[in-house]
């Protein structure tokens, strides 16, 4: 039996937030799948609004607050995660894709993530596709193929719970393959690091050894880049 | 230890009486600043390089070689030299220079940059930043050690025969600090070197550059250098001082709530917390700059910043003064009373002469007379045992 760590992206600002209504519902639906399978699942939840201001200040300055770098090291340890946004102006909230512009680039790779938007017209139900699906594409996370998006008149409609089911399912098979810590395992030096990266650390959480056998560092002892 | 200020060349509007000061204005008070640094009892006086306004500091060989001619123990050096975007050739011909007009009195410190448009206007990629920065102080650490140098690299055009002149102050190179904050491939080349390594320790929180100097100390003792301990490390860091905590923290508000990287962002109090920043009286300065040697080992080189972001010239001046009678004496007891006995003092050219000749006298380098090429082989100098061979006809 394995537990697993669920960490759940709540960009919505209300109270109560139908942003955070839709993340909960899928975060409950992949916890009791994952123990219909046999096994455990946690969630920590990342309320954005909480941090604005911390965001907004690593946004501007290099600084990263404490309570940012909890959320940080939440994601970086999750073995899955749920993002939900609501749509301002046609697209994801700023606070969203803020916090997701101070997230070293190598954190989230080869996790899955399931998509939610929420939205007071049944317009902006290709945000999801449309738009958050290439920011998760650069930062290299498996999207799972289901996307959640609730318009106002869709909290009425059994047919979301349909797909909160089918995107949970989605996740919690994703997960459970341990497809992120195999990639993580073997493939690390193939994807692009930057130095002091959250995502540096190994599974016990001491840092991963800086490389020495690359041919910069074989430059830094001597000779030419020719 | 030594203790010393750096300087950006900042030219920013003072937010307190919105006065910008003339480009004249702001090179003849960094003048000012760096002789009174040494009136006050600092040991180093560092000055950054631009190629942009609001900055001044495009040539700090001029500068810096003025300084030398107006003070007499003060050591001039960099924070930093652009490694990327200078010719590394230039670099050894420049600083060689400032080392003779100095005597000695210098270092440098090298940098890449990150002022983007810098490189393509001086030719270069921003994105081949760290292999050229590699590649060219491999290049300077050449060109100073050897008479003649033949070279071909990936960044520069080749150099058959070349001499980098004058040769150095008694043939001993300047002293190197290789300045850094996120590249762990520039704290393996100062290993690899054993030259110095230097963290400007402002923005960031320590943790950032905790694990990339100990990985540099790792290095330096992996390469043969000496123990980790014995490691030539350098530490920024800035203060603003006054004799009562609360007049400290409140004639420095308005220049930290609107200076131009940290500024509107996070509070003086939360950047405090978080950063090497100090603001307070002197014994609150005193405190938080003990810390750095707990967090990073002894190190022989602290560098404040002090005169940014618009702080007036009387300002700095007066806060040179109270630095200077109640802060770095007491440090320097302090520390001298907690480190290590096996750490080393920053290395000089004093110390480096020692090194190289004993007690023997330093090579003086005298050329030849010019014979028009330096490609057939020995040495242009008089002293060389290497002999030129010319074909026979």
């Amino acid at each position: 039996m394995t537990t697993y760590k669920i960490a759940v992206i709540n960009a919505g600002t209300s109270d109560p937030s139908s942003t955070r209504l839709l993340a909960d519902r899928t975060a409950e639906r992949v916890t009791a799948l994952v123990e219909d399978h046999g096994h455990q699942a946690s969630s920590t939840r990342i309320e954005l609004r909480e941090l604005a201001a911390d965001i907004s200040a690593a946004l501007v300055t290099t600084l990263v607050t404490e309570k940012l770098g909890q959320a940080v090291t939440a994601l970086g340890e999750a073995d899955a995660i749920i993002a939900a946004t609501p749509v301002y102006k046609a697209g994801p909230s700023g606070l969203f894709t803020s916090f997701l512009d101070v997230l070293d680039n190598d954190l989230l790779i080869a996790k899955p993530v399931v998509l939610a938007a929420t939205a007071g017209t049944a317009r902006h139900a290709l945000v999801t596709d449309d738009q958050l699906r290439p920011m998760f594409a650069y930062l290299r996370t498996m999207t799972v193929p289901t996307s959640l998006f609730a318009a106002t008149e869709d909290w009425g409609d059994p047919a979301l719970n349909k797909r909160i089911e089918r995107a949970a399912l989605e996740l919690a098979l994703l997960m459970e393959s341990d497809f992120a810590r195999k990639i993580k395992d073997q493939s690390w030096p193939s994807y692009q690091h930057e130095y002091g990266s959250a995502a540096a650390v190994e599974a016990d959480g001491s840092p991963i050894a800086i490389d020495l056998d690359t041919d910069l560092m074989r430059l830094a002892t001597g000779g030419s880049a020719k | 230890m030594q203790f010393g200020i750096f300087s950006v060349s900042d030219i920013t509007r003072d937010p307190v009486s919105r006065e910008t000061p003339t480009e004249a204005e702001r090179i003849d008070a960094v003048v000012k600043i760096a002789q009174k640094a040494e009136e006050t009892g600092f040991d180093v006086f560092a000055i950054g390089e631009h190629h942009n306004p609001p900055f001044f500091s495009s040539s700090p060989t001029t500068l810096l070689a003025y300084i030398a001619g107006s003070t007499t123990n003060l050591i001039l050096t960099t924070a930093t030299t652009l490694i990327t975007t200078n010719d590394p050739v230039r670099i050894a011909e420049e600083y060689a220079m400032l080392q003779h007009l100095s005597k000695g009195r210098m270092d440098l410190m090298l940098g890449r940059g990150n002022t983007a448009p810098v490189y393509p206007w001086f030719g270069q990629d921003i994105r081949q930043g760290l292999p050229l920065a590699l590649e060219s102080y491999n290049l300077l650490h050449r060109l100073w050690r050897e008479d003649v140098v033949d070279w071909e690299g990936k960044f520069r055009t080749p150099l058959q025969g070349f001499t980098s002149i004058p040769r150095p102050l008694d043939d001993v190179p300047p002293f190197v600090w290789h300045g850094s904050i996120r590249t762990p491939e520039i704290a393996e080349q100062a290993a690899y070197y054993g030259d110095g390594f230097f963290a400007n320790n402002i923005f960031w929180p320590k943790e950032h550059y905790i694990r990339l100097i100990r990985f540099y100390r790792q290095r330096f003792e992996h390469y043969g250098h000496g123990t980790a301990k014995q490691a030539i490390v350098g530490l920024g860091g800035q203060a603003y001082v006054a004799k009562k905590s609360q007049d400290a923290k409140r004639e420095f508000r308005p220049y930290f709530d609107q200076a131009p990287v940290y500024g509107h962002g996070p509070s003086m109090e939360d950047f405090m917390d978080l950063t090497p920043l100090s603001v307070g009286s002197p014994q609150e300065v005193i405190d938080k700059t003990l810390t750095f040697r707990e967090h990073f080992g002894d190190y022989q080189r602290q560098l404040f910043l002090i005169d940014h972001a618009g702080l007036p010239l009387a300002t700095v001046l007066r806060q040179l003064d109270l630095l200077g009678e109640e802060v770095i004496p007491v440090l320097r007891k302090e520390i001298a009373a907690r480190q290590d006995p096996q750490t080393p003092a920053a290395p000089t050219h004093a110390s480096l002469v020692t090194a190289k000749y004993g007690d023997s006298a330093p090579r003086q380098p005298r050329p030849n007379a010019n014979r028009g090429d330096n490609v057939t082989g020995g040495s242009p100098y008089e002293d060389s045992a290497a002999q030129a061979s010319y074909p026979r006809l």
